[in-house]
């Protein structure tokens, strides 16, 4: 009896053995993957705070010998915000930011609500539609929409640019449905025998539950504008930079025909100023975004 | 140095080499996962074949239900006619006239305005920039105001009967209208239909109801009965202008002869070309299209495969690492990850241009320690020593970095969810951990997660920044603008936005719109999530 003990005690210090050497080797791969994605971003982030200049008094650009600068400052911060047109390309970015999110959310939610809850006649064929639509390139019909604002006299403003982001929102209502689909029928039953109007269940009874997906999609659509590059290049055109976001800003400033190599710090000072605030919403909103995104993954 | 260069891209090949047997060994995975679920070959036929014949049923009973669906139309529309009160019968003609007859003053005039707005922008056909909208677009319509040859703009060809000097065609705009103009038709039928129904609707409330509705009544039905027309109005008007009119002008420039030297230097002036654009893609025509489409549709494909199931697997394996049991400082990782997500890409993509740059940290590091004595040309940047499996397996590489966080973001929360017990079960069976992994996390993940599969393959098919910043589309091929590594829609965007070939660049994205369809037929139909769309509730 004691001897099977034994056996049995062994073969578990065997597995705490084993089971140590195992996690030893995950954390080891993963701190090197860690190390991995954060290498770009570290480089980045010292490269915006190096104060280093070259022999004509020019900033230095890229540097390879030294990874730590040899001295930090805001330099570049300051160029940035005095020399260039940063600080106007981020206050556009702002406002596109603020009111394609309001009118992007607001689409999204309406469309998602009424494909998920109420059942009418087309509501099939809309879905379908939907799906159809989706599957075309955008990029097909962002130089129609080039001309279609030219001939409505609107290209070239942030106006135009606040509809392009917002006008097609409508179609992306997957995930949001998939959200209100969860929403118990009943409880919509139940108002409608109380005599609630269909406006009422929306706003009283359905809204009020529904705060991760409004936070979800009004992140995305908030962050959106912050990240598009090839939308706000071709509408409000390459001349235009008093009107650009801060994405076409910060590339032009790199690949402008009259680009200069020696601001790379300039550019990563520019790419901290907007990597900051939104990897920070991000983070704040962890949890609804990750509820948001599991949830169109697994429904489709 | 060319030895040393020498093995560096042979080890490139290696890499790709190494890459396509991990990608082919889980291709091969999926399939004896399938054949497993599946038990036999003889059922797997039955299941091909089953799949056949309900795609033929289908068919059958769509044109069936559809030509049911226009024959009841047909016999409603004749009945509600007949049965109609005068009011009912006169609004075939005029609209708003059976509102009139039932009192509902608003609704009535309302309709009739529409009609009256109709006709004076059908017969009037008001002008923008000199070209007409209207009756005359639908001429115009036809030959879209091409003029033969070349001319010029400033000194027009005079029309040889009146001596006058011609009006340059506009054609951009002619073509552009003219699909407004249908639009409107389209819309107007809509109206002119739904006037009928309100009119027959007023007929049977009078007759058989409290009497035909008041105007104050039709509000407030927007906010109940009809709360879903209302919601919807804003999406399909934004959809209507910003979706289905540009993509439909640009179905139609598929079909022209607009693109080429006139174009970029902004002459409007073209015509029909009929298909001969789609022509010359599949009889490898001499131009552009011709030569280089089925190289990139190639790339593309090997692309869209790679960038799935690299990002896919080492998202799982990324999971799986961070949600073992007894690793510390779980969320710690998982921000890592996370924030790497938020970071915009174009932020972490120029990042990694100019980190693999020639003159950039990593060859000289390389070169410090003496790996390399020249500078690698990771991504075909540098017009010298170009080599395109290199560049290739870099863009996907870089594109692991960009989405393995997303999948692990994505699974984490499945894997969570796996039931204990299956796992308690197996290992009283005694189970080893890869057993484990393939007969119950794996499949698991897998069926859940198909449809996230399908999307982001379709995402990569579509993926537009990575390839565009990273290398824009380079190495080049000398005489043409597709590069090697330019995938259909980097191809579209270089032919339309920078090189105006509109006609080339809208057959490519019909193209490209072909392939995500037929990938979504055959399988996102047959998929769970679609069928039992309204189920789960």
């Amino acid at each position: 009896m004691s001897e099977v003990f034994t056996e049995k005690q062994k073969k578990v210090g065997h597995m705490r053995r084993n089971r140590t050497i195992v996690n030893t080797v995950v954390y080891i791969v993963l701190v090197v993957l860690c190390v991995i994605w954060l290498y770009p971003i570290v480089w980045i982030i010292l490269n915006a705070f190096r104060c280093e200049y070259n022999n004509q008094g020019k900033l230095i650009g890229i540097v390879v010998s030294n990874y730590i600068p040899a001295r930090f400052g805001f330099d570049n911060f300051r160029k940035l915000f005095t020399e260039t047109l940063f600080a106007q390309q981020f206050l556009n970015t702002v406002i596109v930011a603020i009111f394609s999110c309001i009118l992007s959310t607001l689409l999204t939610l309406a469309t998602a609500y009424v494909m998920s809850k109420i059942k009418f006649r087309m509501r099939k064929p809309f879905m379908n539609l939907a799906m159809i639509l989706g599957l075309f390139p955008g990029f097909m019909s962002m130089i129609a929409i080039y001309f279609i604002l030219k001939a409505l006299g609107l290209t070239q403003t942030l106006f135009a640019l606040i509809l392009c982001y917002s006008a097609g929102a409508g179609l992306g209502f997957y995930v949001a449905k998939g959200f209100f689909d969860t929403v118990p029928n009943a409880l919509v039953e139940s108002a409608k025998l109380d005599g609630a109007t269909q406006a009422q269940i929306f706003a009283r009874v359905v809204l009020p539950l529904s705060k991760p997906i409004i936070i979800y999609t009004a992140l995305l659509a908030f962050t959106g504008p912050w990240m598009d590059f090839i939308f706000a290049r071709v509408i409000l055109g390459q001349q235009n930079v008093e009107l650009h976001t801060v994405a076409v800003g910060l590339y032009y400033m790199l690949y402008d025909a009259k680009a200069d190599g020696n601001v790379f710090t300039v550019f990563a000072a520019g790419c901290v100023c907007v990597a900051v605030p939104i990897v920070t919403l991000f983070l704040c909103m962890q949890k609804y975004y990750i509820e948001g995104a599991t949830a169109g993954a697994v429904k489709g | 140095m060319t030895n040393l260069l020498a093995i560096t891209q042979t080890g490139a090949d290696w890499l790709l080499a190494v890459l396509i047997i991990v990608v082919i060994a889980q291709l091969l995975g999926i399939v004896c996962l399938i054949l497993a679920h599946y038990k036999k070959l003889g059922a797997v036929l039955k299941a091909v074949k089953n799949w056949f014949v309900s795609v033929g049923r289908a068919i059958k009973n769509f044109f069936v239900k559809l030509g049911k669906g226009i024959a009841r139309w047909f016999r409603n529309f004749h009945e509600r006619f007949m049965d109609g009160s005068v009011g009912t019968k006169l609004s075939h003609f005029f609209m708003g006239a059976g509102n009139l007859y039932h009192g509902q003053i608003f609704k009535g005039l309302i309709f009739l305005a529409i009609q009256i707005l109709f006709v004076l922008f059908m017969a009037l056909s008001p002008a923008i920039n000199d070209t007409p909208l209207g009756f005359k677009a639908l001429v115009n319509f036809g030959d879209l105001g091409y003029i033969q040859g070349d001319f010029d703009p400033d000194n027009p060809p005079v029309d040889p009967e009146t001596g006058m000097p011609m009006v340059v065609g506009n054609s951009m705009l002619i073509l552009l209208f003219g699909v407004v103009t249908l639009g409107v038709i389209v819309i107007y039928l809509f109206l002119w239909l739904s006037n009928i129904a309100s009119a027959y609707k007023a007929d049977t409330d009078s007759r058989f109801g409290a009497g035909a509705t008041t105007f104050k009544q039709d509000l407030a039905s927007m906010l109940d009965s009809k709360f879903h027309t209302t919601m919807l109005a804003p999406t399909i008007l934004g959809v209507t202008v910003f979706t289905i009119l540009p993509t439909v002008y640009m179905i139609l420039v598929a079909f022209t002869t607009y693109g080429g030297w006139s174009a970029s230097e902004g002459q409007t002036n073209f015509g029909w070309a009929g298909f001969q654009n789609f022509v010359e893609i599949f009889t490898n025509g001499s131009n552009e299209i011709g030569q280089r489409f089925l190289p990139v549709l190639l790339w593309t494909v090997i692309w869209a495969v790679f960038a799935t199931f690299t990002n896919y697997f080492g998202g799982i394996f990324l999971a799986i690492l961070i949600n073992r049991k007894g690793i510390k400082g779980k969320t710690l990782f998982r921000t890592v990850f996370i924030m790497t997500i938020a970071i915009p890409q174009f932020i972490s993509l120029l990042a990694m241009k100019n980190l693999l740059s020639g003159g950039g940290p990593i060859n000289s590091m390389l070169m410090n320690l003496g790996i390399t004595d020249a500078p690698i040309n990771f991504l075909g940047n540098d017009p010298t020593n170009q080599n395109v499996t290199l560049a290739r397996t870099m863009i996907i590489l870089i594109n692991m970095w960009v989405g393995v966080p997303y999948t692990m973001l994505m699974t984490s929360g499945i894997l969570m969810n796996i039931p204990s017990d299956l796992y308690e079960a197996a290992k009283v069976d005694g189970a080893r951990p890869f057993k484990i992994f393939c007969k119950i996390t794996f499949p698991y993940i897998f069926f859940i997660t198909t449809p996230y599969l399908i999307s982001s393959f379709i995402g990569n098919v579509t993926s537009f920044n990575i390839i565009f910043m990273l290398t824009g589309g380079g190495p080049a091929v000398a005489g043409y603008k597709a590069g090697q590594t330019d995938l259909l829609v980097t191809w579209l965007y270089k032919l339309t936005v920078e090189n105006s070939n509109y006609n080339q660049g809208a057959v490519i994205g019909i193209i490209t719109f072909i392939c995500t369809s037929i990938l979504t037929l055959v399988t996102y139909r047959r998929s769970k999530a679609y069928k039992e769309e309204d189920t789960f509730q």
